[in-house]
Protein backbone atom coordinates (compact mmCIF):
# COMPACT_ATOMS: atom_id res chain seq x y z
CA UNK A 1 0.00 0.00 0.00
CA UNK A 2 1.42 3.32 -0.89
CA UNK A 3 0.96 6.65 0.85
CA UNK A 4 -1.58 8.02 -1.64
CA UNK A 5 -4.02 5.18 -1.09
CA UNK A 6 -3.69 5.33 2.67
CA UNK A 7 -4.11 9.10 2.52
CA UNK A 8 -7.27 8.70 0.43
CA UNK A 9 -8.67 6.17 2.88
CA UNK A 10 -7.88 8.33 5.92
CA UNK A 11 -9.33 11.44 4.27
CA UNK A 12 -12.47 9.56 3.32
CA UNK A 13 -13.02 8.26 6.85
CA UNK A 14 -12.29 11.68 8.40
CA UNK A 15 -14.68 13.48 6.04
CA UNK A 16 -17.31 10.82 6.62
CA UNK A 17 -17.05 11.26 10.38
CA UNK A 18 -17.19 15.04 9.99
CA UNK A 19 -20.34 14.86 7.87
CA UNK A 20 -22.03 12.45 10.28
CA UNK A 21 -21.21 14.83 13.11
CA UNK A 22 -22.52 17.84 11.12
CA UNK A 23 -25.73 16.03 10.18
CA UNK A 24 -26.48 15.32 13.81
CA UNK A 25 -26.19 18.99 14.75
CA UNK A 26 -29.19 21.26 14.62
CA UNK A 27 -29.69 21.92 10.90
CA UNK A 28 -28.73 25.46 9.96
CA UNK A 29 -28.07 27.17 6.66
CA UNK A 30 -24.36 26.62 7.13
CA UNK A 31 -24.53 22.87 7.80
CA UNK A 32 -26.96 22.42 4.90
CA UNK A 33 -24.36 23.99 2.65
CA UNK A 34 -21.33 22.41 4.28
CA UNK A 35 -22.38 18.76 4.09
CA UNK A 36 -22.61 18.51 0.27
CA UNK A 37 -19.47 20.66 -0.12
CA UNK A 38 -17.47 18.32 2.11
CA UNK A 39 -18.88 15.38 0.19
CA UNK A 40 -17.78 16.90 -3.11
CA UNK A 41 -14.31 17.76 -1.87
CA UNK A 42 -13.91 14.22 -0.53
CA UNK A 43 -14.79 12.77 -3.92
CA UNK A 44 -12.17 14.96 -5.60
CA UNK A 45 -9.47 14.12 -3.06
CA UNK A 46 -10.13 10.38 -3.29
CA UNK A 47 -10.14 10.60 -7.08
CA UNK A 48 -6.82 12.49 -7.06
CA UNK A 49 -4.97 10.19 -4.65
CA UNK A 50 -6.36 6.92 -5.92
CA UNK A 51 -5.42 7.82 -9.51
CA UNK A 52 -1.93 8.77 -8.35
CA UNK A 53 -1.60 5.86 -5.97
CA UNK A 54 -2.60 3.29 -8.59
CA UNK A 55 -0.68 5.17 -11.30
CA UNK A 56 -3.65 5.22 -13.64
CA UNK A 57 -2.70 6.51 -17.09
CA UNK A 58 -3.83 10.08 -17.74
CA UNK A 59 -5.47 8.90 -20.98
CA UNK A 60 -7.85 6.74 -18.98
CA UNK A 61 -8.53 9.09 -16.09
CA UNK A 62 -6.51 12.22 -15.38
CA UNK A 63 -6.42 13.41 -11.76
CA UNK A 64 -8.52 16.50 -10.94
CA UNK A 65 -5.40 18.62 -10.46
CA UNK A 66 -4.40 17.94 -14.06
CA UNK A 67 -7.89 18.83 -15.28
CA UNK A 68 -7.72 21.99 -13.21
CA UNK A 69 -4.39 22.93 -14.76
CA UNK A 70 -5.72 22.31 -18.25
CA UNK A 71 -8.76 24.43 -17.39
CA UNK A 72 -6.71 27.37 -16.12
CA UNK A 73 -4.19 27.22 -18.98
CA UNK A 74 -6.88 27.15 -21.65
CA UNK A 75 -9.39 29.67 -20.42
CA UNK A 76 -9.45 31.72 -23.69
CA UNK A 77 -10.08 28.55 -25.74
CA UNK A 78 -12.69 27.27 -23.33
CA UNK A 79 -14.43 30.64 -23.32
CA UNK A 80 -14.53 30.73 -27.13
CA UNK A 81 -15.95 27.20 -27.16
CA UNK A 82 -18.49 28.16 -24.53
CA UNK A 83 -19.66 31.19 -26.49
CA UNK A 84 -19.87 29.19 -29.72
CA UNK A 85 -21.69 26.17 -28.33
CA UNK A 86 -23.66 27.44 -25.37
CA UNK A 87 -24.49 31.08 -26.13
CA UNK A 88 -24.87 30.81 -29.90
CA UNK A 89 -25.94 27.20 -30.39
CA UNK A 90 -27.77 26.07 -27.28
CA UNK A 91 -29.31 29.33 -26.04
CA UNK A 92 -30.60 30.57 -29.40
CA UNK A 93 -32.00 27.11 -30.18
CA UNK A 94 -33.55 26.99 -26.72
CA UNK A 95 -35.33 30.33 -27.12
CA UNK A 96 -36.50 29.61 -30.67
CA UNK A 97 -37.60 26.06 -29.85
CA UNK A 98 -39.36 26.84 -26.58
CA UNK A 99 -40.92 29.99 -28.02
CA UNK A 100 -42.23 28.17 -31.08
CA UNK A 101 -43.57 25.33 -28.94
CA UNK A 102 -45.30 27.79 -26.63
CA UNK A 103 -47.03 29.58 -29.51
CA UNK A 104 -47.94 26.26 -31.13
CA UNK A 105 -49.41 25.06 -27.83
CA UNK A 106 -51.69 28.10 -27.63
CA UNK A 107 -52.76 27.59 -31.23
CA UNK A 108 -53.38 23.89 -30.61
CA UNK A 109 -55.40 24.70 -27.53
CA UNK A 110 -57.67 27.02 -29.51
CA UNK A 111 -58.38 24.56 -32.26
CA UNK A 112 -59.37 20.92 -31.86
CA UNK A 113 -58.38 20.47 -35.51
CA UNK A 114 -54.78 21.44 -34.77
CA UNK A 115 -54.85 19.31 -31.65
CA UNK A 116 -55.63 16.28 -33.79
CA UNK A 117 -53.25 17.27 -36.57
CA UNK A 118 -50.23 18.81 -34.86
CA UNK A 119 -49.74 16.67 -31.77
CA UNK A 120 -49.04 13.50 -33.80
CA UNK A 121 -46.60 15.46 -35.95
CA UNK A 122 -44.92 16.68 -32.76
CA UNK A 123 -44.78 13.10 -31.58
CA UNK A 124 -43.22 12.07 -34.85
CA UNK A 125 -40.55 14.76 -34.66
CA UNK A 126 -39.77 13.80 -31.07
CA UNK A 127 -39.27 10.20 -32.15
CA UNK A 128 -36.63 11.14 -34.75
CA UNK A 129 -33.21 10.01 -33.51
CA UNK A 130 -31.15 13.12 -32.94
CA UNK A 131 -27.99 11.34 -34.13
CA UNK A 132 -29.64 10.77 -37.49
CA UNK A 133 -31.05 14.27 -37.81
CA UNK A 134 -27.91 16.19 -36.85
CA UNK A 135 -25.86 15.46 -40.02
CA UNK A 136 -28.84 16.39 -42.20
CA UNK A 137 -29.32 19.67 -40.38
CA UNK A 138 -25.61 20.40 -40.71
CA UNK A 139 -26.02 19.84 -44.47
CA UNK A 140 -28.95 22.26 -44.51
CA UNK A 141 -27.74 25.02 -42.25
CA UNK A 142 -23.97 24.78 -42.65
CA UNK A 143 -21.13 24.16 -40.19
CA UNK A 144 -21.85 27.30 -38.11
CA UNK A 145 -23.87 27.58 -34.94
CA UNK A 146 -27.12 27.82 -36.92
CA UNK A 147 -27.23 24.08 -37.58
CA UNK A 148 -26.60 23.42 -33.87
CA UNK A 149 -29.44 25.74 -32.95
CA UNK A 150 -31.64 23.83 -35.39
CA UNK A 151 -30.82 20.54 -33.67
CA UNK A 152 -31.62 22.12 -30.31
CA UNK A 153 -34.93 23.44 -31.65
CA UNK A 154 -35.96 19.93 -32.66
CA UNK A 155 -34.89 18.51 -29.33
CA UNK A 156 -36.67 20.99 -27.07
CA UNK A 157 -39.79 21.59 -29.16
CA UNK A 158 -41.71 18.49 -28.24
CA UNK A 159 -41.22 18.33 -24.45
CA UNK A 160 -42.08 22.01 -24.27
CA UNK A 161 -45.15 21.54 -26.48
CA UNK A 162 -46.54 18.59 -24.55
CA UNK A 163 -46.02 20.27 -21.19
CA UNK A 164 -47.64 23.52 -22.28
CA UNK A 165 -50.62 21.80 -23.93
CA UNK A 166 -51.15 19.82 -20.75
CA UNK A 167 -50.81 22.95 -18.66
CA UNK A 168 -53.45 24.74 -20.69
CA UNK A 169 -55.94 22.12 -19.47
CA UNK A 170 -54.90 22.51 -15.86
CA UNK A 171 -57.77 24.67 -14.62
CA UNK A 172 -60.67 23.32 -12.60
CA UNK A 173 -64.24 23.43 -13.91
CA UNK A 174 -65.05 26.00 -11.25
CA UNK A 175 -62.23 28.31 -12.30
CA UNK A 176 -63.53 28.12 -15.88
CA UNK A 177 -67.17 28.66 -14.85
CA UNK A 178 -66.11 31.74 -12.92
CA UNK A 179 -64.65 33.30 -16.07
CA UNK A 180 -67.87 32.45 -17.90
CA UNK A 181 -70.01 34.21 -15.30
CA UNK A 182 -67.89 37.32 -15.88
CA UNK A 183 -68.46 37.00 -19.64
CA UNK A 184 -64.68 37.19 -20.08
CA UNK A 185 -63.22 37.35 -23.60
CA UNK A 186 -60.77 34.78 -24.94
CA UNK A 187 -57.64 36.92 -24.38
CA UNK A 188 -58.80 37.71 -20.85
CA UNK A 189 -59.33 34.03 -20.10
CA UNK A 190 -55.94 33.22 -21.59
CA UNK A 191 -54.01 35.85 -19.65
CA UNK A 192 -55.83 35.78 -16.35
CA UNK A 193 -56.62 32.09 -15.99
CA UNK A 194 -55.13 29.64 -18.45
CA UNK A 195 -51.53 30.84 -18.61
CA UNK A 196 -51.14 31.39 -14.86
CA UNK A 197 -52.67 27.97 -14.23
CA UNK A 198 -50.34 26.47 -16.86
CA UNK A 199 -47.19 28.10 -15.44
CA UNK A 200 -46.03 25.10 -13.36
CA UNK A 201 -46.30 22.86 -16.44
CA UNK A 202 -44.61 25.40 -18.69
CA UNK A 203 -41.68 25.64 -16.28
CA UNK A 204 -41.42 21.87 -16.23
CA UNK A 205 -40.96 21.98 -20.00
CA UNK A 206 -38.46 24.81 -19.73
CA UNK A 207 -36.40 22.94 -17.13
CA UNK A 208 -36.28 19.68 -19.08
CA UNK A 209 -35.30 21.67 -22.17
CA UNK A 210 -32.24 23.28 -20.52
CA UNK A 211 -30.34 19.99 -20.33
CA UNK A 212 -31.61 18.84 -23.72
CA UNK A 213 -30.40 22.05 -25.32
CA UNK A 214 -26.86 21.61 -24.05
CA UNK A 215 -26.70 17.95 -25.09
CA UNK A 216 -28.07 18.78 -28.54
CA UNK A 217 -25.63 21.62 -29.16
CA UNK A 218 -22.59 19.56 -28.14
CA UNK A 219 -23.54 16.38 -29.97
CA UNK A 220 -24.44 18.27 -33.16
CA UNK A 221 -20.87 19.55 -33.39
CA UNK A 222 -19.59 15.97 -33.78
CA UNK A 223 -21.10 16.05 -37.29
CA UNK A 224 -19.30 19.10 -38.57
CA UNK A 225 -18.39 22.45 -37.12
CA UNK A 226 -15.94 25.31 -37.45
CA UNK A 227 -12.71 24.85 -35.44
CA UNK A 228 -14.33 26.10 -32.28
CA UNK A 229 -17.01 24.72 -29.99
CA UNK A 230 -17.30 22.35 -27.04
CA UNK A 231 -18.33 19.35 -29.12
CA UNK A 232 -15.61 20.02 -31.67
CA UNK A 233 -13.00 20.34 -28.90
CA UNK A 234 -14.08 17.14 -27.20
CA UNK A 235 -13.93 15.09 -30.38
CA UNK A 236 -10.56 16.50 -31.55
CA UNK A 237 -8.84 16.38 -28.14
CA UNK A 238 -9.94 12.77 -27.69
CA UNK A 239 -8.24 12.09 -31.02
CA UNK A 240 -5.04 13.69 -29.68
CA UNK A 241 -5.35 11.72 -26.42
CA UNK A 242 -5.41 15.04 -24.51
CA UNK A 243 -7.99 13.80 -22.04
CA UNK A 244 -7.30 16.56 -19.54
CA UNK A 245 -8.68 19.05 -22.07
CA UNK A 246 -11.74 16.85 -22.71
CA UNK A 247 -12.40 16.80 -19.01
CA UNK A 248 -11.95 20.55 -18.80
CA UNK A 249 -14.69 20.91 -21.45
CA UNK A 250 -16.88 18.58 -19.42
CA UNK A 251 -16.33 20.82 -16.41
CA UNK A 252 -17.44 23.81 -18.50
CA UNK A 253 -20.50 21.90 -19.70
CA UNK A 254 -21.39 20.88 -16.14
CA UNK A 255 -21.09 24.43 -14.83
CA UNK A 256 -23.02 25.92 -17.75
CA UNK A 257 -25.75 23.27 -17.59
CA UNK A 258 -26.24 23.59 -13.84
CA UNK A 259 -26.26 27.38 -13.97
CA UNK A 260 -28.78 27.34 -16.84
CA UNK A 261 -31.06 24.95 -14.97
CA UNK A 262 -30.59 26.94 -11.78
CA UNK A 263 -31.63 30.21 -13.41
CA UNK A 264 -34.80 28.65 -14.85
CA UNK A 265 -35.57 27.00 -11.49
CA UNK A 266 -35.18 30.36 -9.73
CA UNK A 267 -37.51 31.99 -12.27
CA UNK A 268 -39.97 29.18 -11.63
CA UNK A 269 -39.83 29.73 -7.91
CA UNK A 270 -40.49 33.44 -8.36
CA UNK A 271 -43.39 32.86 -10.77
CA UNK A 272 -45.17 29.83 -9.34
CA UNK A 273 -44.62 30.51 -5.65
CA UNK A 274 -48.36 29.90 -5.18
CA UNK A 275 -48.29 26.31 -6.40
CA UNK A 276 -48.35 23.61 -3.69
CA UNK A 277 -45.15 22.08 -5.08
CA UNK A 278 -43.30 25.35 -4.42
CA UNK A 279 -45.16 26.37 -1.27
CA UNK A 280 -43.95 23.35 0.69
CA UNK A 281 -40.34 24.50 0.52
CA UNK A 282 -38.92 27.28 2.62
CA UNK B 1 -97.81 46.21 -4.54
CA UNK B 2 -96.21 46.22 -7.97
CA UNK B 3 -93.08 44.12 -7.68
CA UNK B 4 -90.29 43.83 -10.20
CA UNK B 5 -89.79 40.27 -11.41
CA UNK B 6 -86.15 39.13 -11.48
CA UNK B 7 -86.47 35.44 -12.32
CA UNK B 8 -89.31 33.88 -14.19
CA UNK B 9 -89.28 30.18 -15.08
CA UNK B 10 -92.07 28.54 -17.05
CA UNK B 11 -92.25 24.77 -17.49
CA UNK B 12 -88.46 24.69 -17.28
CA UNK B 13 -86.91 21.28 -17.93
CA UNK B 14 -83.39 20.00 -18.27
CA UNK B 15 -82.49 16.45 -19.22
CA UNK B 16 -78.90 15.22 -19.20
CA UNK B 17 -78.17 12.43 -21.65
CA UNK B 18 -75.92 9.93 -19.92
CA UNK B 19 -74.72 6.45 -20.75
CA UNK B 20 -77.31 5.06 -18.35
CA UNK B 21 -80.11 6.85 -20.18
CA UNK B 22 -81.59 10.30 -19.69
CA UNK B 23 -81.50 11.97 -16.27
CA UNK B 24 -84.27 14.48 -15.59
CA UNK B 25 -82.41 17.09 -13.56
CA UNK B 26 -85.35 19.51 -13.83
CA UNK B 27 -88.92 18.84 -14.89
CA UNK B 28 -91.61 21.47 -15.48
CA UNK B 29 -90.35 23.96 -12.94
CA UNK B 30 -92.48 27.10 -12.59
CA UNK B 31 -91.13 29.82 -10.36
CA UNK B 32 -91.20 33.59 -10.02
CA UNK B 33 -88.71 35.53 -7.92
CA UNK B 34 -89.22 39.22 -7.17
CA UNK B 35 -86.64 41.87 -6.63
CA UNK B 36 -85.19 42.03 -3.14
CA UNK B 37 -86.24 38.52 -2.15
CA UNK B 38 -83.98 36.04 -0.40
CA UNK B 39 -84.88 32.70 -1.91
CA UNK B 40 -83.51 29.39 -0.67
CA UNK B 41 -83.58 26.21 -2.71
CA UNK B 42 -83.61 23.14 -0.54
CA UNK B 43 -83.80 19.46 -1.29
CA UNK B 44 -81.79 16.25 -1.26
CA UNK B 45 -78.91 15.82 -3.68
CA UNK B 46 -80.06 15.18 -7.22
CA UNK B 47 -83.14 17.38 -6.87
CA UNK B 48 -81.81 19.87 -9.39
CA UNK B 49 -81.34 22.84 -7.08
CA UNK B 50 -77.80 23.50 -8.23
CA UNK B 51 -78.81 22.81 -11.83
CA UNK B 52 -81.55 25.40 -11.57
CA UNK B 53 -79.07 27.96 -10.28
CA UNK B 54 -76.65 27.10 -13.08
CA UNK B 55 -79.44 27.51 -15.65
CA UNK B 56 -80.12 31.02 -14.31
CA UNK B 57 -76.39 31.72 -14.65
CA UNK B 58 -76.27 30.34 -18.22
CA UNK B 59 -73.81 27.66 -17.11
CA UNK B 60 -76.29 24.95 -18.22
CA UNK B 61 -78.72 25.00 -21.12
CA UNK B 62 -82.36 24.02 -20.45
CA UNK B 63 -83.84 21.42 -22.77
CA UNK B 64 -87.43 22.57 -22.38
CA UNK B 65 -89.60 25.48 -21.24
CA UNK B 66 -88.28 28.96 -20.78
CA UNK B 67 -86.58 31.14 -18.20
CA UNK B 68 -86.02 34.88 -18.01
CA UNK B 69 -83.52 36.77 -15.90
CA UNK B 70 -84.41 40.46 -15.60
CA UNK B 71 -86.71 39.88 -18.61
CA UNK B 72 -83.77 38.61 -20.73
CA UNK B 73 -82.51 35.17 -21.63
CA UNK B 74 -79.87 33.87 -19.20
CA UNK B 75 -77.20 34.36 -21.87
CA UNK B 76 -78.09 38.00 -22.40
CA UNK B 77 -78.17 38.49 -18.64
CA UNK B 78 -74.75 36.87 -18.28
CA UNK B 79 -73.25 39.03 -21.01
CA UNK B 80 -74.69 42.07 -19.20
CA UNK B 81 -73.05 40.81 -15.98
CA UNK B 82 -76.42 40.76 -14.24
CA UNK B 83 -75.41 38.43 -11.44
CA UNK B 84 -72.61 37.51 -9.08
CA UNK B 85 -72.09 33.77 -8.57
CA UNK B 86 -70.70 32.16 -5.42
CA UNK B 87 -69.62 28.54 -5.85
CA UNK B 88 -69.61 25.66 -3.38
CA UNK B 89 -65.89 26.12 -2.83
CA UNK B 90 -64.24 29.51 -2.71
CA UNK B 91 -62.37 28.83 -5.97
CA UNK B 92 -59.99 31.74 -5.48
CA UNK B 93 -57.11 31.83 -7.95
CA UNK B 94 -54.06 30.85 -5.87
CA UNK B 95 -51.66 33.04 -7.87
CA UNK B 96 -53.60 36.17 -6.92
CA UNK B 97 -53.81 37.81 -3.52
CA UNK B 98 -57.21 38.22 -1.87
CA UNK B 99 -57.30 41.77 -3.21
CA UNK B 100 -56.20 40.54 -6.62
CA UNK B 101 -58.96 37.93 -6.68
CA UNK B 102 -61.61 40.51 -5.90
CA UNK B 103 -60.09 42.80 -8.51
CA UNK B 104 -60.33 40.05 -11.16
CA UNK B 105 -63.96 40.67 -12.25
CA UNK B 106 -63.34 44.41 -12.10
CA UNK B 107 -60.33 44.09 -14.42
CA UNK B 108 -62.33 41.94 -16.83
CA UNK B 109 -65.26 44.35 -16.80
CA UNK B 110 -62.98 47.30 -17.48
CA UNK B 111 -63.24 49.35 -14.29
CA UNK B 112 -60.59 52.05 -13.86
CA UNK B 113 -57.66 51.40 -11.52
CA UNK B 114 -58.92 53.89 -8.93
CA UNK B 115 -62.41 52.47 -9.04
CA UNK B 116 -60.97 48.95 -8.61
CA UNK B 117 -58.99 49.94 -5.54
CA UNK B 118 -62.00 51.70 -4.04
CA UNK B 119 -64.37 48.79 -4.59
CA UNK B 120 -61.93 46.17 -3.33
CA UNK B 121 -61.61 48.13 -0.11
CA UNK B 122 -65.40 48.51 0.20
CA UNK B 123 -66.31 44.86 -0.27
CA UNK B 124 -63.49 43.68 1.97
CA UNK B 125 -64.98 45.78 4.74
CA UNK B 126 -68.42 44.44 3.91
CA UNK B 127 -67.30 40.84 4.55
CA UNK B 128 -65.04 41.87 7.46
CA UNK B 129 -61.79 40.97 5.74
CA UNK B 130 -60.12 44.38 5.83
CA UNK B 131 -56.40 43.99 6.34
CA UNK B 132 -56.21 40.73 4.40
CA UNK B 133 -55.98 42.28 0.97
CA UNK B 134 -52.37 41.27 0.40
CA UNK B 135 -52.60 37.75 1.78
CA UNK B 136 -52.78 34.78 -0.56
CA UNK B 137 -55.86 32.51 -0.44
CA UNK B 138 -53.88 29.56 0.89
CA UNK B 139 -52.81 31.63 3.87
CA UNK B 140 -56.44 32.01 4.99
CA UNK B 141 -58.91 29.65 6.68
CA UNK B 142 -61.74 28.07 4.70
CA UNK B 143 -64.32 30.44 6.15
CA UNK B 144 -62.24 33.49 5.29
CA UNK B 145 -61.68 32.18 1.76
CA UNK B 146 -65.42 31.76 1.30
CA UNK B 147 -66.01 35.29 2.57
CA UNK B 148 -63.43 36.54 0.07
CA UNK B 149 -65.28 34.71 -2.70
CA UNK B 150 -68.50 36.43 -1.63
CA UNK B 151 -66.67 39.76 -1.69
CA UNK B 152 -65.49 38.90 -5.19
CA UNK B 153 -69.08 38.29 -6.31
CA UNK B 154 -70.21 41.53 -4.66
CA UNK B 155 -67.44 43.71 -6.07
CA UNK B 156 -69.13 44.61 -9.35
CA UNK B 157 -72.43 45.27 -7.61
CA UNK B 158 -74.78 43.04 -9.60
CA UNK B 159 -78.35 43.16 -8.29
CA UNK B 160 -78.67 39.40 -8.28
CA UNK B 161 -76.55 37.02 -6.21
CA UNK B 162 -76.55 33.32 -7.03
CA UNK B 163 -75.05 31.28 -4.20
CA UNK B 164 -74.54 27.55 -4.54
CA UNK B 165 -74.15 26.02 -1.05
CA UNK B 166 -71.50 28.58 -0.21
CA UNK B 167 -71.22 27.47 3.42
CA UNK B 168 -71.69 23.73 2.84
CA UNK B 169 -68.11 22.81 3.63
CA UNK B 170 -67.82 24.95 6.78
CA UNK B 171 -68.41 23.99 10.38
CA UNK B 172 -71.57 25.03 12.21
CA UNK B 173 -70.07 27.88 14.23
CA UNK B 174 -68.46 29.57 11.25
CA UNK B 175 -71.65 28.95 9.31
CA UNK B 176 -73.88 30.67 11.89
CA UNK B 177 -71.58 33.61 11.84
CA UNK B 178 -71.54 33.86 8.05
CA UNK B 179 -75.31 33.45 7.87
CA UNK B 180 -75.72 36.41 10.19
CA UNK B 181 -73.29 38.45 8.10
CA UNK B 182 -75.05 37.47 4.91
CA UNK B 183 -78.39 38.71 6.25
CA UNK B 184 -76.76 41.97 7.30
CA UNK B 185 -75.30 42.32 3.86
CA UNK B 186 -78.62 41.59 2.19
CA UNK B 187 -80.29 44.25 4.34
CA UNK B 188 -77.58 46.78 3.47
CA UNK B 189 -77.49 46.16 -0.26
CA UNK B 190 -81.08 45.12 -0.98
CA UNK B 191 -79.97 42.55 -3.54
CA UNK B 192 -81.99 39.59 -4.73
CA UNK B 193 -80.35 36.42 -3.45
CA UNK B 194 -80.85 32.86 -4.66
CA UNK B 195 -79.28 30.48 -2.18
CA UNK B 196 -78.89 26.73 -2.56
CA UNK B 197 -78.60 24.72 0.64
CA UNK B 198 -79.42 21.36 2.13
CA UNK B 199 -79.73 22.66 5.67
CA UNK B 200 -83.30 23.30 6.87
CA UNK B 201 -82.35 25.76 9.67
CA UNK B 202 -80.14 27.68 7.29
CA UNK B 203 -82.91 27.94 4.69
CA UNK B 204 -85.53 29.03 7.23
CA UNK B 205 -83.23 31.47 8.98
CA UNK B 206 -82.14 33.24 5.80
CA UNK B 207 -85.06 33.23 3.43
CA UNK B 208 -88.14 35.22 2.62
CA UNK B 209 -89.11 32.40 0.28
CA UNK B 210 -88.18 28.73 0.52
CA UNK B 211 -88.38 26.52 -2.56
CA UNK B 212 -88.58 22.85 -1.59
CA UNK B 213 -87.45 20.47 -4.32
CA UNK B 214 -87.46 16.71 -4.78
CA UNK B 215 -85.38 14.42 -6.97
CA UNK B 216 -85.96 12.05 -9.91
CA UNK B 217 -87.22 14.05 -11.71
CA UNK B 218 -86.07 17.34 -10.15
CA UNK B 219 -89.18 19.39 -9.45
CA UNK B 220 -90.60 21.96 -7.04
CA UNK B 221 -92.84 20.39 -4.40
CA UNK B 222 -93.58 23.43 -2.23
CA UNK B 223 -92.93 27.17 -2.18
CA UNK B 224 -93.11 28.63 1.32
CA UNK B 225 -93.39 32.39 1.90
CA UNK B 226 -91.69 33.04 5.22
CA UNK B 227 -93.60 35.03 7.81
CA UNK B 228 -90.49 35.85 9.82
CA UNK B 229 -89.56 39.54 10.01
CA UNK B 230 -86.67 40.79 7.88
CA UNK B 231 -84.71 41.65 11.00
CA UNK B 232 -83.51 38.29 12.37
CA UNK B 233 -81.31 37.81 15.43
CA UNK B 234 -79.76 34.32 15.70
CA UNK B 235 -82.09 33.32 18.56
CA UNK B 236 -85.11 33.69 16.32
CA UNK B 237 -84.30 30.09 15.51
CA UNK B 238 -85.81 29.02 18.83
CA UNK B 239 -89.13 30.79 18.24
CA UNK B 240 -92.31 28.83 17.55
CA UNK B 241 -92.82 30.56 14.22
CA UNK B 242 -89.37 29.45 13.08
CA UNK B 243 -90.03 25.87 14.14
CA UNK B 244 -93.38 25.88 12.35
CA UNK B 245 -91.80 26.92 9.08
CA UNK B 246 -89.00 24.39 9.54
CA UNK B 247 -91.66 21.73 10.13
CA UNK B 248 -93.41 22.63 6.90
CA UNK B 249 -90.13 22.44 4.99
CA UNK B 250 -89.47 19.02 6.48
CA UNK B 251 -92.96 17.85 5.50
CA UNK B 252 -92.35 19.09 1.96
CA UNK B 253 -89.05 17.20 1.77
CA UNK B 254 -90.70 14.04 3.09
CA UNK B 255 -93.58 14.29 0.60
CA UNK B 256 -91.06 14.55 -2.22
CA UNK B 257 -89.55 11.29 -1.06
CA UNK B 258 -92.88 9.42 -1.02
CA UNK B 259 -92.02 7.21 -3.95
CA UNK B 260 -88.77 5.70 -2.64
Amino acid sequence: MNMYLIGALVFWLAAWALNVWLSNLKPTRLTKLLVPVIFGITLLVIWEWVVRGLEVKAVLLPPPSMIGTAFVNNIPTLWADFVQTFIKGALSGYFIGCGAAFITAIAIDRSPFLQKGLLPVGNFVAALPIIGMAPILVMWFGFGWQSKAAVVVIMVFFPMLVNTVQGMQAQTAMQRDLMRTYAASYPQKLLKLRLPAAAPFIFNGLKISTTLALIGAIVAEFFGSPTVGMGFRISTEVGRLALDMVWAEIVVAAIAGSAFYGVVALLEKATTFWHPSQRGQD
Amino acid sequence: MNQEVVIEAKKLSLTFETNDGPVHALKDVDLTINKGEFVSFIGPSGCGKTTFLRVMADLEQPTGGEIFVNGMTPEQARLKRAYGYVFQAAGLYPWRTIGGNIRLPLEIMGYSKDEQTKRVKEVLELVHLDGFENKFPWQLSGGMQQRASIARALSFDADLMLMDEPFGALDEIVRDHLNEQLLELWAETNKTICFVTHSIPEAVYLSTKIVVMSPRPGRVTDVIESTLPRERPLDIRESQEFLDIAHRVREGLRAGHGDD
